[in-house]
């Protein structure tokens, strides 16, 4: 048996001590940043949920009675629940495919060579930059029934007979709002998709050249494969953000006229701005974010088997 | 000759036009929005907006009468107190995240991710009872704090990306020439990752100019960000389309030109997490 030589105590200090360091450090660097997203990110959604289950109307702050599921049951009764969800489904359903699509065409005119090509990639992220409050501005004035050029050029050309008030009309005023959001959103898919473009290496299509392959198979085996990872990220974060994004809605039309605009996020936000209810107001909240939550598992999980 | 006159005849055809014609729908709007803010309110009604006769009337009257110096300013307040919170508090955590191994590493680092995409109308209705508990409402506090909840997740999530591609051979260099760990963050990192730094910030900044909802839910009467003051002039000069308009191009003004400038630098940081993954 050998001895194992013990080291003194002067010598085990230092080295503890800087491996204490080296644990606490990682730590000590992270805590500001997790505990003020504690207390002004997590601290609030908790009291969301529990705001949800009680009665609480602002004018009356002392009442704030515990009433369990109640405003849970009353969503399932509530016509303008369903007519708002009808809303953001269609929203989603039409916002992100068309962002999606002229985003793909954009990416791929902006991956061809052209001599203007610099000024134009750096034209085309304009929309992204504007706030929503002037992108509302700005279409509700081409939108405008009397003076709005949209109407103008329209009756010019022959398409219309009499000019159309757009954001008046409840059969208008949702999609009017949709091209505005899919005008603000594109040059994100724009711009990420050709990230994904210029990341495919060039050798790919000079072999497929070379084997004869038209251009239109090309992209079905090369492009498409290429940005799908892409695609795929920027589909979820987009049908989050557009889900999510109210404040063109809310400028533009208010949700109206009537109920014709309305979405669920903006119906909560709604519910508690102008009826000052934040019960029921988190309740609807509480309900819109975890539908949103099992569309985006389901997306993720579907995604998830089409890759492997 | 023939044959590069007629390639470039097809490029024009398949490439150029269409272009051109996205561009015109992009920019189209915008333009006609400038163009409209250049022209006297009195002919935009009888003749409609031309790029002959344009005037300035309408920004005079916008500083002299809407008062929208004093909106810039609040808007400036929030937006820097914004990039100040979000820039200090994420840095050194991203650093964390970016060269250390620790415990729940994957869990924190993703919740960041999450935050980002939890829906504001959860987080504006706690936010309101929380501030009005506080005394806060009506401050620009109220809204750096706010603006803060989609800054920090954000930024912690642009700066460890850009710490990642800083090699970790150079933290040790610094770290066998004697520096602490601490002192090789401060002194070599950190001056290697400004232009992220920078690129972050003016992200932070513009999104925190270009906020709307949190703005008017916490804000109101005496912080009153340019978003709002815009929003308001919609209700009160609802057909001088002339005014509205200059104040949505001045609005706009400096989040667009910003992000101009950074764009390049923005866009590469932005897509480089979603090419790789």
């Amino acid at each position: 048996m050998t001895s194992v030589p013990v080291p003194d105590r002067d010598e085990i200090a230092p080295a503890r001590r800087a491996r204490l360091w080296r644990q606490v450090l990682p730590l000590a660097l992270l805590s500001p940043a997790v505990l003020v997203t504690l207390a002004i990110v997590f601290f609030p959604m908790v009291q969301t949920a529990w705001m949800s289950l009680h009665d609480y109307v602002l004018f009356r702050p002392k009442k704030f009675d515990w009433v369990g599921l109640k405003h849970y049951s009353a969503i399932l009764q509530d016509e303008v629940f369903w007519i708002s969800l009808r809303h953001t489904v269609l929203w989603i359903a039409i916002t992100v495919p068309a962002q999606a699509l002229l985003g793909l065409a954009t990416a791929l005119l902006l991956n061809q060579k052209f001599p203007w090509r610099p000024v134009a990639r750096a034209l085309i992220i304009i929309p992204w930059a504007l706030p929503s409050v002037v992108i509302a501005l700005m279409w509700a004035w081409i939108y405008d029934s009397n003076y709005g050029v949209l109407n103008d050029l329209l009756l010019r050309v022959g398409i219309l007979e009499q000019s159309i008030p757009w954001l008046a009309n409840p059969d208008t005023a949702l999609y009017a709002i949709i091209l505005t959001l899919t005008w603000q959103g594109f040059p994100f898919f724009a711009v990420m998709i050709l990230a994904g473009l210029q990341s495919i290496p060039r050798s790919y299509y000079e072999a497929a050249s070379l084997d004869g392959a038209s251009s239109l198979r090309q992209f079905w085996h090369i492009t498409l494969p290429g940005i799908s990872g892409v695609l795929f990220t920027a589909i979820l974060l987009r049908t989050i953000w557009v889900a999510n994004s109210m404040d063109v809605i809310f400028v533009m039309t208010g949700g109206g006229p009537g109920y014709a605009t309305y979405t669920l996020p903006l119906y909560a936000f709604l519910e508690a701005r102008t009826n000052l209810d934040f019960g029921y107001g988190s309740a609807l909240a509480m309900t819109f974010t975890l539908l949103l939550l099992g569309i985006v598992i389901l997306y993720l999980k579907r995604s998830a088997k089409a890759v492997h | 000759m023939a044959l590069g006159r007629k390639s470039t005849l097809r490029r024009i055809l398949t490439v150029d036009l269409p272009m051109a014609l996205i561009l015109v729908f992009t920019l189209g709007p915008y333009l006609w929005m400038a163009l409209t803010s250049l022209t006297a309110e009195d002919k935009l009604f009888t003749r409609g907006p031309s790029v002959f006769d344009l005037v300035w009337e309408n920004y005079a009257r916008l500083f002299a009468n809407v008062g929208f110096a004093r909106n810039m300013l609040d808007s400036l307040i929030v937006a820097s107190g914004t990039v100040i919170v979000g820039l200090t508090l994420s840095v050194t955590a991203a650093y964390s995240f970016s060269r250390f191994d620790f415990r729940f590493k994957r869990v924190l680092l993703l919740q960041f991710l999450l935050i980002n995409m939890f829906p504001l109308v959860l987080l504006i209705l706690p936010l309101f009872v929380l501030m009005r508990q506080l005394g806060l409402l009506d401050t620009h506090l109220a809204l750096i704090i706010a603006n803060s909840t989609i800054a920090i997740p954000f930024s912690v999530w642009m700066m460890t990306s850009y710490i990642n591609g800083i090699p970790k051979s150079l933290d040790e260099a610094a770290m066998t020439d004697g520096c602490s760990r601490l002192s090789a963050m401060v002194r070599v990192i950190l001056p290697l990752c400004a232009p992220g730094i920078i690129a972050t910030g003016i992200y932070i900044f513009i999104t925190a100019w270009n906020e709307y909802l949190y703005a008017l839910t916490l804000g109101g009467q005496n912080v009153r960000p340019i978003t709002v003051a815009v929003q308001t002039m919609i209700g009160e000069y609802q057909v001088q389309w002339g005014l509205l308009t200059a104040g949505g191009i001045v609005g706009a003004m400096p989040a667009t030109l910003l992000f101009l400038i950074v764009q390049r630098r923005l866009v590469g940081g932005l897509t480089q997490g979603a090419v790789k993954g």
